[in-house]
């Protein structure tokens, strides 16, 4: 799996690329992790980008379930963008679709959370 | 190993279908059935034979129960939930009283809803059976003469003492009873529980409720894929969705069908039988999890196809 993050404004974009299983969920976790320590009131708001995501295992529906479960208690923001149909599915089977607010793609999610980084993002 | 026959499938309460469940099916096959021409008992049965188990059948509602047909002529179940009471009726109705039998349980874990049983179990009330039950647990003996005493229960555990012996197991160390091997394995739950894997004659079942996965142990991983490794049947406690076993179900001591079917494809399971359901799910909630797990199994898929299903109350797995 690689991984790569970028801000725009103050909505920040995760964008893990292949699978997410028991050999990469935690390099997963590491990489959410200074990401996840500003998404709070007021602070930052986190897209995960699931667009380049091939596959994700139990393991790493965890890591997700955790960083959910930590930006509820800092009453932040996180959401989900862009899942391939196979990643969609196991998202439903697994329940998942009730713990993450889910968009067809990523510049749906940003508008969602802001009109400003929207803006930038459609700034050619 | 003939087949694995399951009695008792409910996880957690024993649960009925109310009369409103019953009325709804009704309904619904009725409905399904406008416009069919349906006046001889074979399309009848035609018509009813086309539809969905869930739709003219119940998963059932009895708790942990589960025999191992062995082939020989002593009896093998797992747990003795309220499950174990149409066993008994099955037993006496084959037996009557006059013919003694070995009757072998292997104990899960010690809880109610895996326990709750024996006082309805006719055969440990007929002088000449024996029932040996075998556990991990320190405490096994214990717990069912509690259950037994006032003011639970009006007959006392001294009244069947006679035809029942205990036997506790050490997890990991395998032992010979009734033609079969059986190994034990310590498992995550609320006091611990055990799961056994039976093994005889190149078959291999293995039984595994009550077992909370942690997911973020690679060691636990590796331990239960060996436990599971090629068996024909795995017995899975599959009673919440990954998402709540994740979170607000965390340390309940329970598993879900997406982990079921990971475990059970890197051990190359032959047939995932989903069990200990969740008691607030009806028939058409059950069916649905069967449909998702199935799915999940087949985008998942790297390997053979492998069997999925849901436990029901009479079933049998043929082996």
């Amino acid at each position: 799996m690689e991984f790569s993050d970028k801000r725009l404004l103050d909505v920040v974009i995760a964008a893990p690329v292949g699978r997410i299983d028991h050999a990469s969920a935690e390099v997963f976790k590491q990489k959410l992790e200074p990401l996840l320590a500003h998404c709070n009131e007021g602070g930052d708001r986190v897209v995960l980008d699931f667009s380049g995501v091939e596959y994700i295992s139990s393991v790493g529906l965890r890591v997700l379930m955790l960083a959910a479960k930590r930006v509820k208690v800092q009453q932040g923001m996180i959401v989900i963008a862009g899942m391939q149909p196979v990643v969609k599915e196991i998202f439903d089977i697994s329940r998942f679709n009730y713990v993450f607010a889910a968009f067809p793609a990523l510049r749906d999610a940003v508008a969602d959370l802001s009109t400003q980084a929207v803006a930038l993002l459609d700034t050619p | 190993m003939k087949s694995v026959r399951l009695w008792g499938t409910r996880g957690s309460i024993p649960v009925a279908l109310t009369a409103a469940g019953v009325r709804a099916k009704i309904e619904a096959v009725m409905r399904g059935a406008r416009g069919q021409t349906l006046d001889t008992d074979a399309k009848l049965v035609a018509y009813l034979d086309a539809l969905e188990f869930h739709q003219t059948g119940t998963f059932g509602g009895h708790s942990s129960c589960v025999q191992i047909d062995t082939g020989g002529n002593e009896y093998v179940l797992c747990d003795l939930g309220s499950g174990v009471r149409p066993f008994a009726q099955s037993m006496m109705a084959r037996h009557g009283p006059g013919k003694p039998q070995t009757y072998h349980v292997f104990m899960s874990h010690l809880h109610w809803d895996h326990i709750m049983g024996l006082p309805f179990f006719t055969p440990a009330y007929i002088p000449g059976n024996q029932l040996v039950i075998h556990g991990c647990h320190a405490r096994l003996e214990e717990a069912f003469i509690r259950q037994q005493a006032e003011p639970s229960f009006p007959v006392d555990f001294s009244v069947i003492a006679n035809q029942v012996r205990f036997v506790t197991l050490e997890p990991g160390r395998s032992y010979e009873v009734a033609g079969l091997t059986v190994t034990p394995r310590k498992q995550l739950h609320a006091g611990d529980s055990y799961g056994y894997r039976f093994e005889a004659a190149g078959k291999s079942v293995v039984y595994s409720t009550d077992s909370e996965h942690k997911l973020d142990d690679p060691e636990e991983t590796s331990g239960f894929v060996e436990f599971f490794r090629a068996a024909d049947v795995v017995i899975f406690d599959a009673m919440y969705s990954l998402a709540d076993a994740v979170s607000v179900k965390a340390d309940w001591g329970h598993s879900s069908n997406v982990v079921g079917v990971e475990l059970c494809q890197l051990a190359a399971v032959k047939h995932l039988c989903m069990f200990h359901h969740e008691p607030a799910y009806d028939d058409t909630a059950i069916a649905r999890v069967l449909a998702d797990t199935r799915r999940f199994e087949e985008i998942t898929r790297t390997g053979a196809p492998m069997l999925i299903s849901s436990a029901y109350d009479g079933m049998e797995i043929g082996l």
